[in-house]
This record gives structure tokens, sequence and C-alpha cells, in this order.
């Protein structure tokens, strides 16, 4: 690890102003990530902006039925908070299915959202990977990647978002909300993850300097029946194989509403837009789950090593919209 | 900025450590786990994989159980870590769980224990305030206490490894305080 500065801004504008003035900083929160790429060596910033002391470890409810969450609240607090416990419960199930008590301690809903992935051959400075040095080739395509992507993946990088919370997130419509020096936007957490394309070493949409603030539970999704299922070699304690999180409201036997993200298959948590058409209107069974699930996963681009990943995440999608049916109406 | 703001590439900073006051001029890079072990000289704390997966630095820091080797001691300004040394308070007497292990046999090297301990004693805390795992059924009430039964704890304690395998004697002694 090489030597680097800490600053401990007192507000959100020093913090993003600290990074103007010193580009190829880094934002530390809980560290449970960053602090681990110092170690290995892959983060060498020659400035820490601490950013873990800032007001933004509130959840606040706001007038319209939504719930602003503080980017510096802790992953286990945001899973034992009743609230979300209630009317979002697949973001529950997601946090409580990631990491280790220990971690979940110290992590905070911003940094889930930019944690790097795993991929051992981006941690390891002795492989090459475009992800961490551009231009310097992909060790897994033809290596080790049973835990890599099956959709949406690029020549240049086959890595895999690591995040539980983040899969919730998309399904739920959540929003990321950020500040920086040219002020606030939003960004639609399915939407804030990119494809790797010809530039994996960019996770996100976001801009140098800029700061995740909170991230919203919007109104719509809030009390829709919702859950999350995730697929590991442990049974606790390690990063999702494949995952779910479903939000699905039936009305009269009609699928009313709903939101399906994948987890564990691609760059970015990845939202079954094409089984959402396909589903929303359509009767609430078993079949037209499973045609809708089907249509999704028929994009699926498997590696040599992973084709298990599309039957898995088939399986695990169909028992969670099951699961969330309501029992058919007694004739 | 605050005073804790500092150019270079060290800062002083203040934390008590088992009730006792320290204020040490620390390297940025400085994790709290070699803090505790090279500065203080309190090497009950252990360094297992030192990237936060193996859990045998678990220490609680203001009543959290959290991975020292995570934790930037620069950050920590401030806080009140306990470590293994100090749960059993300022008598002689050890912690209830530090005697249910003893009892139970709950170890056979010994070098993941000081873990065990701080993070059995953090979990104890988070069910006892009603924090549900993933092995609690999402239906269960969102006020009081978690109960404890061998799966909560298993699943609780996933981040301790103990490569001795004194796993069942754990989840006993644990059961023994609850």
């Amino acid at each position: 690890m090489t030597g680097f500065g800490y600053l401990r801004p007192g507000s959100v504008q020093e913090a993003v102003e600290a990074y103007a003035a010193h580009p190829g900083a880094r934002y530390l929160a809980g560290g449970t990530n960053l602090v681990d790429l110092l170690k290995l060596g892959v983060e060498r910033p020659a400035l820490l902006i601490d950013i873990g002391r800032l007001p933004l470890d509130g959840v606040e409810e706001l007038p319209d039925g939504s719930l602003r969450v503080g980017a510096t609240v802790r992953n286990s607090d945001l899973a034992a908070d009743p609230r979300v416990r209630e009317r979002w419960p697949a973001l529950s199930q997601a946090l409580l299915a990631g990491a280790s008590a220990q971690l979940r301690n110290a992590a905070t809903t911003g940094g889930n959202l930019l944690q790097r992935t795993r991929c051992p051959y981006f941690q390891d400075l002795g492989k090459p990977c475009n992800k961490r040095e551009p231009g310097s080739g992909c060790g897994a395509r033809e290596g080790v990647h049973r835990d890599h992507a099956v959709l949406g993946h690029s020549e240049l990088c086959i890595a895999t978002n690591p995040s539980d919370m983040a899969v919730a997130l998309a399904a739920l419509d959540a929003q990321v909300e950020l500040y920086g020096t040219d002020g606030a936007r939003r960004l639609p957490v399915a939407d804030f993850h990119r494809l790797p394309g010809e530039h994996p070493e960019r996770d996100t949409w976001i801009r140098p300097g800029e700061l995740i603030t909170g991230v919203l539970l919007p109104a719509a999704t809030a009390g829709v029946p919702s859950a999350y299922r995730k697929a590991r070699d442990r049974a606790s304690y390690a990063f999702a194989l494949a995952s779910v999180a479903v939000v699905l409201r039936v009305a009269d036997g009609v699928v009313d509403q709903v939101g399906v993200a994948f987890g564990g298959l691609a760059h970015r948590p990845w939202r079954a837009r094409h089984t959402e058409l396909a589903l929303l209107g359509a009767p609430a069974t078993p079949a037209a789950f499973e045609g809708a699930v089907d249509l999704e996963l028929a994009h699926a681009e498997p590696l040599r090593d992973n084709a298990y990943k599309v039957f898995l995440a088939h399986n695990l999608a169909l028992d969670v919209l099951n699961r969330l049916a309501p029992a058919p109406a007694p004739a | 900025m605050s005073s804790a703001s500092r150019p270079g590439h060290h800062s002083e900073v203040t934390l008590r450590v088992n009730g006792k006051p320290h204020t040490l001029r620390v390297d940025h890079r400085r994790v709290l786990l070699d803090l505790l072990r090279e500065d203080l000289d309190l090497t009950g704390s252990k360094k297992g994989c030192d990237h936060g997966q193996c859990g045998a630095c678990t220490v609680l820091v203001d009543g959290r159980r959290l991975n020292s080797c995570l934790l930037l001691a620069v950050t920590l300004d401030g806080s009140e870590v306990t470590t293994v040394e100090g749960l059993g308070g300022d008598g002689d007497e050890p912690h209830p769980l530090q005697r249910a292990f003893l009892d139970r046999d709950a170890f056979q090297c010994g070098y993941c224990t000081p873990g065990q301990l701080c993070s059995a004693v953090g979990m104890l805390a988070e069910a006892a305030a009603g924090h549900l795992s993933h092995v609690t059924d999402p239906a269960a009430p969102a006020e009081g206490p978690v109960p404890l039964d061998r799966r909560e704890i298993r699943e609780r304690m996933s981040a301790n490894l103990c490569r001795c395998g004194a796993y069942p004697r754990i989840v006993e002694a644990i059961e023994d305080v609850i």
C-alpha cells in the first residue's frame, strides 16, 4: 500500500470541493471494499476523503410515501429498519443475504452501490484485466469464469456486479441521488451501473467527483409484495452465483405491477424488461411466468463453464414469482 | 475542514480501548488491528486473512462488531474499542461467554477464539435489538428481540471461521449464555 493523505470534510459541499481540488482522490465511508483494494494495490489514491461522518446517515419518510435512505446508513441498520422490512421486504432480504454481519455493520448504502467486482483477475495485479488496466486483456474469458457473466458481457470484460442490495433496488424502482460541483441529480438504480462494452474500467455512470448522497425508495413500490432469493456455493457468506428480486402485484388473477431483476449474471443488476413486458396484464399463472422468464434468458450468452447460471436463474425466478402470486380463488 | 484534516500521510487520533484513552500519531495506512497489536501490545485480536474474510480480527467499536483489519485507524478518532482483553471489564472474572467457551471446550488451537468471542457478544446485542438475519422468518414481528436457535447462531456467526472445526461446541457455548 502506498501512502495517502486524509481529509475529513465537514459537509457534502466541502467533500465535492475537496475532490475537485484533488482529482483521483477516493471517497471513504465503511471501507469494506476500498480498504481491501488498497491492500491489494488495485486502488492507489493520493488522498482519501472521509465522508463517514457527514450527516448522510438518516432514513426519512417523505410526504409522498417514499423513503429517503442516506448514503452512509449502514447495511445492517437498513435491513433492520421496520419500514423497509414491511414495505420493501426484498431490500431487507437482499441486504441480509449479502456479506457477513461484521461487514454489514460497516458497509454503507452508497458504498454498496460502488463496490467493485470480485473477479479474481481484477483483484490480482499479476493477471491481465481490462477493468483494472485497460488494454491489458481479460484473463477470465478463456480462464476461470464459472462465476462470471452470462448476459451483456463484452469481448473486453465478463465481470459481474457483486451487490445483492443493488438487485433489489433495481427491481423496486429505487433512485440514486448524486451530488457534484455541477449540482444534484438522480438516476434510476437500474440504470446506474453500465455494461462493460468498450470501457469496462467504468462500472457506473457516476461522474468523477460526484458523491452518492442517498437512495430513494419510491411510493409506487411501497407495500407491493416483493422478495429476494439468492443461490450461492455456501449456505452463508458468499457472493451470488445467481439471484433474483421480484416485485409483483396481482389483481383479479392478472399481473398488475411487476419488477424483476437478476443478480450475479451481468456487469450490472439485470432488470428483466422482456419478462416484465410479457407479464404486465397477463394471467398470473406458472405457465405465464415461465414463458416470460424464458423470453429474458433467451438473450443469455453463456461462456464455456457457466451455462448452469441460466438454468439456476430460471428456477430462482419461477420460484419467487410463484411464491409471490396469490393462490387462485376457489372456483 | 475539521481539525482532523492533515495534508500529510500521518494524523493524530485519540481512541478509548477497553476503557483507557490512547492518543497516537498514526500513518494513514494503519488499520485498527495493527494499531492494537503493534502499538498497544494488545495481541488478543488475531490477524488471519487480513481481508475481512475470516473474522479472527473481530472487535467491538462503539458496541458493534467489526473487522478491525478493514478499519483505517485515522477514521476512528473518538471511538470506543473493546477487544477480547476488555470483555471481562475491570474485574478478574471472565465474561460469561468466555466462561462458557472454557466449560464447553469450544476451541482447539484457539487462534480464532478472540474473534469468535467478540463476534458473539456483538451478535447477542444485535438479536436483542431486534435485528433479523437471513434465516429469520421475514414475517416475524418487527419489534422485540429475535430468539436465537442453532440455525440463527450458525448464520449470524458465519464470518468467524474455525479451521479446527470447533463449530458444534462454539454454538453450544453461545447457547449457554442466551
